[in-house]
């Protein structure tokens, strides 16, 4: 498998996802490696556990491996950072340990001038998306870790985006199995967010 | 034919659960082993099993409801974690004493205070004289392999105690990971169906479990038990070879890695043991013998067996995930520590107390213990005291 530089991907991918209690984080980052999983890969999908409550920061985390994965830590230099949250850039360091050839992602309604300098010094890629947008077009509802999913893989190039499109079908049958009417906005959320995310630096 | 998926830990207890089909599960939630019984609840709503669920109003009941339904001759399995399983304390020597094979999936939690949910294990090893086999779990996998072994292991008639099927809360509890499931039909023949010699409901037979027992008799009890948790290591061992038949796993009383040859040994049990495989292979190679003991069966303790395979290491680190307050280190250390004795090993050792309350251990910290027994086999530092791994502290006593 290659990266969108083509290039021969990384044995390891390590994501962290910053969130609010509530928002999805960890659901994101459990389906993350629910869907590398049926595209062949190793995986390791975790959350972090603290004192869990509705807008407390949270934090979740992947591996994404060709090989076994044993380790059993948290990810301190992640290759790749989202942040479902834009909020959260005022009072979580989220480009702590954030490797520089890696990327963050960041979910906002606001213009890049306002968020760039919110990160501090990171020189690696940055990219936003407005999934609020996605969601309101597509859900009608506001459920910001479908579309951040989508995104991360597409940013990361974990895996390709048709295979990511093709496993996240069985999940959300799985997961909306009884709310077959939402399976169609998840699916536009899904593209539409891989279209809207933009590379800003 | 097995089926390769994921899943966290305790979904692959309650896996375990659903192809055993125990007879009767009393259980009340704690975090973080709740989810077992409420993935096992829905399995039996949805009728994948007839498995009798009690919910009970409280761990004291649900120790105490498993006995009954054990004692009457049938399958009891529970689930718990930390302070649950200290509410169950009393009845924990009881069902042991009374040598009823119930089994118990452990989510290992620390136990208060200060008042926290993660990872830690002082609720096992507090629980390490009760008279309960002790097995321990790396990862997913293997709690899912170990909790389809216990029956056999606990039912065996040269063992009759019960067994607890240990895992690191959340770390892999929660986590999801890559993991293969064995077929149902297999896991069915393998465990079989539970034919006691002797319960409650037997007709033609009556007999009292539970009874005072006078001086004169009480001590020849205790030792009946203890000849029994000897046993229990044999049991485990032919269980595991049985195991491996059907799945290709290899399980034992420990797992050496790298360690054959190994100058400078970390002991472990549980997750850390991972993350010290990763550590173990950086500094091979860099050139450093290294190697790891991970302690699958705590109790029975297999101290032969340690104590002979950490007997030619220059440098060892016993690594505690529990406090014991004894000012002289953890209770692995001590342990294993008595048995390089009995061995004659002479290497250095020093008992290190990481991960309380589920403090991270990344490589790089079993990189540092690992440099650190370097230094102490060269005489270059000596740890009169047991350090504390990655303690926020300049008091001189974190490694």
């Amino acid at each position: 498998m290659f990266g969108k530089d083509g290039t021969e991907m990384r044995h390891l991918t390590e994501i962290r996802w910053h969130g609010r209690g509530g928002q999805g984080a960890k659901t994101a980052a459990l389906l993350l490696a629910d869907v590398a999983f049926q595209a062949g890969k190793q995986v390791q999908g975790f959350p972090e556990y603290g004192p869990e409550r509705m807008g407390a920061p949270i934090t979740a985390y992947d591996r994404i491996s060709d090989q076994e994965i044993r380790v059993h830590s948290n990810i301190y230099e992640p290759d790749f950072v989202a942040v479902v949250d834009d909020t959260l850039l005022h009072t979580v360091d989220v480009t702590a340990g954030l490797k520089e050839d890696g990327g963050i992602l960041v979910n906002t309604v606001r213009p890049k001038e306002e968020i760039l300098p919110l990160l501090k010094e990171y020189p690696g890629k940055i990219y936003l998306l407005d999934a609020r947008k996605v969601c309101m077009a597509t859900l009608g509802r506001y459920f910001p870790n479908t579309p951040m999913l989508a995104a991360v893989v597409k940013i990361s190039g974990v895996m390709e985006t048709e295979v990511f499109l093709r496993g996240m079908e069985t999940s959300l049958q799985h997961k909306f199995a009884r709310k077959p009417e939402v399976l169609d906005g998840n699916r536009k959320a899904l593209r539409l967010a891989l279209e809207e995310v933009v590379e800003c630096r | 034919m097995s089926i390769k998926t994921r899943m966290s830990g305790n979904e692959a207890v309650a896996h375990a659960i659903r192809q055993i089909n125990p007879d009767v599960m009393p259980a009340f939630p704690i975090t973080p082993s709740t989810e077992i019984p409420q993935f096992v609840a829905s399995m039996i709503a949805n009728g994948e099993i007839d498995t009798e669920f009690i919910p009970v109003e409280s761990e004291h009941s649900a120790m105490s409801a498993a006995m009954g339904a054990s004692a009457a001759g049938a399958r009891a399995v529970t689930a718990t974690s930390s302070c649950g399983m200290a509410l169950m304390w009393e009845v924990l020597y009881v069902a042991a004493s009374s040598r009823l094979p119930i089994v118990m999936a452990l989510v290992n939690r620390g136990l208060t205070g200060p008042l926290n949910i993660n990872a830690e294990h002082s609720d096992s090893m507090g629980a390490r004289d009760s008279g309960w086999i002790q097995i321990y779990a790396e990862n997913n996998q293997e709690v899912y392999d170990n909790f389809l072994q216990a029956h056999r292991i606990a039912e065996h008639k040269d063992v009759h105690l019960p067994i607890m099927v240990c895992q690191d809360g959340f770390i892999t509890s929660h986590a999801v990971q890559n993991i293969v499931l064995w077929e149902d039909e297999l896991i069915r023949n393998f465990v079989g169906e539970y034919e006691p010699e002797h319960y409650l409901l037997k007709e033609g037979e009556s007999m009292a479990v539970g009874p005072y027992a006078l001086s004169p008799y009480c001590m020849e009890a205790k030792k009946a038990q203890a000849e029994a948790m000897k046993r229990a290591k044999q049991v485990i061992l032919d269980v595991a070879g049985e195991f491996e038949k059907i799945t290709g796993q290899h399980y034992g009383l420990y797992e050496g890695y790298r360690l054959e040859d190994a100058e400078y040994a970390v002991v472990a049990i549980g997750s850390v043991c991972g993350t010290a495989k990763d550590a173990v292979d950086r500094l091979r190679d860099r050139g450093v013998k290294a190697g790891l003991m991970k302690i699958r069966v705590f109790r029975p303790f297999p101290g032969d067996e340690i104590g002979a395979a950490l007997k030619n290491c220059r440098a060892v680190a016993i690594m505690d995930r529990a406090e014991s307050y004894s000012s002289q280190g953890g209770p692995l250390g001590a342990e294993v520590t008595a048995a390089m004795y009995r061995a004659k090993a002479v290497a250095e050792t020093v008992n290190i107390m990481y991960g309380l309350s589920g403090r991270d251990v990344r490589v790089a910290d079993m990189e540092h213990v690992y440099e650190s027994l370097q230094k102490l086999a060269a005489g270059e530092i000596r740890y009169p005291e047991y350090p504390y791994l990655g303690l926020r502290s300049a008091s001189g006593d974190e490694l």
